[in-house]
């Protein structure tokens, strides 16, 4: 297959040192990844190179970054079709920085838990579904693979760090749109304000970048949909 | 609801920069961005608007020389940069209310460019109305 070689600028950063790109020459062939050129660099010419990954296809969400200023999940993210010279990659944005690529996820991570952690939740088990041996229970996997690329996008998490963000407020749809014996009024509660749903300004950049399907902004405007039919209702006597 | 964790000495947060940095972005966020810029451009044409109407205090003369000043060309121009901002802002304003109240979500794109036909329309009638009416 044909080789080229492509120019990597990378985004370095070590604690207490000044940030900077460093630039390096690859040889790709037209099924590298930019995690897999972003592996030989640190393989063959920089060992000091940090960048997250587990799963190598799109389904464990650590390789979020941006390259070419785009989000994108650098394991699926073909290196030629990218069609530029210069690949640049960076951290995500809006994300504490640890070092070069790596950016510290803790407070994304935990705003999912008061949105009800939908993407752990035990499931049901269907009536006839056969469960293997010493399994008494399994967590349900939902879409969003927590991969921050939403947050990084969005336009308002740029400005605003307490915004609860596209993919904590599509959590907390999924837990109001399916309850599960669970009470919404909690999480609906948890959405309704400044930072909350009412922040977002529509820019639709979250579902954009999405590399699965989750339309966090779908999401935003389904919670605002259904607090402005409760808040009507609460108008008109109901509760 | 959040650990107490190391702070590290540096986050990608481009601030307000975020709202007009449309490099590689799209649809959404280029409307999110010239929504903004409009509005505020809005908000000081409404500044200038009214102090240009306090000339009206100063007697007819300073007024008639605004007048002449403003029936040259280069000020009718800006007349439409005016109402592009007016009808971008107004129309692109009515889809983002709409969405934002969860209506046409999934047709967000459509709407936008429908309402923009529209307003192209409506830009080129009063592009049209303003360089044809008679200059007296
Ligand atoms: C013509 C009818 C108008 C409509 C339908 C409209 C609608 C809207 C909407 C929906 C927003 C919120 C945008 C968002 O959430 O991102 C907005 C923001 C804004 N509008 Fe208007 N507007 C209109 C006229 C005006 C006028 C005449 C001015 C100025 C005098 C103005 C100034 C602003 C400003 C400064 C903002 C804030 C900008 C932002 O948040 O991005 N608008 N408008
Ligand atoms: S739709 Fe809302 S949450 Fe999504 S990127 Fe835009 S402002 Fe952010
Ligand atoms: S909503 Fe999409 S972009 Fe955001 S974290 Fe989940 S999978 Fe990633
Ligand atoms: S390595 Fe798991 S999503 Fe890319």
């Amino acid at each position: 297959m044909a080789e080229q070689t492509v120019q990597f600028k990378v985004f370095r950063y070590k604690q207490g040192e000044r940030p900077s790109y460093q630039t390096y020459t690859v040889r790709v062939d037209p099924r590298t990844t930019v995690l897999r050129a972003l592996e030989q660099i640190r393989q063959e010419q920089d060992g000091t190179l940090a960048f997250r990954h587990s799963c190598f296809h799109a389904s464990c969400g650590t390789c979020g970054m941006k390259v070419n200023g785009q989000e994108v999940l650098a394991c699926v993210t073909n290196v030629l079709e990218l069609g530029t010279p210069v690949v640049v990659v960076e951290p995500l944005d809006n994300a504490p920085l640890i070092t070069d690529l790596v950016v510290d996820m803790g407070d994304f991570y935990a705003r999912y838990q008061p949105a009800g952690m939908p993407m752990i939740r035990e499931s049901e088990f269907l009536p006839d579904s056969q469960v293997p041996e010493g399994v008494e229970h399994h967590m349900r996997l939902e879409n969003c693979i927590e991969c921050g690329l939403c947050l990084s996008a969005c336009p308002v998490a740029g400005s605003d760090p307490l915004y609860l963000g596209p993919a904590a407020l599509a959590a907390a749809w999924r837990m109001v749109e399916e309850p599960r014996g669970r009470d919404p009024a909690t999480v609906l509660a948890w959405v309704d304000h400044e930072h909350g749903c009412w922040r977002c300004h529509a820019a639709f950049e979250c579902s954009e970048v999405c590399p699965s399907n989750v339309d966090p902004a779908g999401a935003i405007m389904a919670l605002r949909r259904e607090l402005t039919r409760r808040k009507i209702g609460q108008l008109f006597g109901r509760r | 609801m959040v650990q107490e964790r190391q702070t590290y000495g540096l986050i990608r947060r481009k601030g307000a920069w975020s709202w007009l940095d449309v490099r590689g972005r799209r649809l959404g966020a280029w409307a999110f961005a010239l929504n903004r810029l409009t509005g505020l451009g809005l908000v000081l044409y409404l500044v200038i608007h009214l102090l240009v109407l306090s000339l009206l205090t100063q007697g007819e003369s300073r007024w008639n020389d605004f007048i002449a000043l403003a029936k040259s060309p280069a000020f009718l121009f800006l007349d439409v940069v005016l109402f592009f901002g007016l009808l971008f802002h107004g129309l692109n304003g009515i889809r983002v209310a709409l969405v934002g109240m969860g209506l046409g979500v999934e047709r967000h794109k459509t709407l936008f460019w429908v309402l923009m036909t529209i307003g192209a329309v409506l830009l080129l009638l009063s592009a049209w109305k303003v360089f044809s009416s008679p200059a007296t």
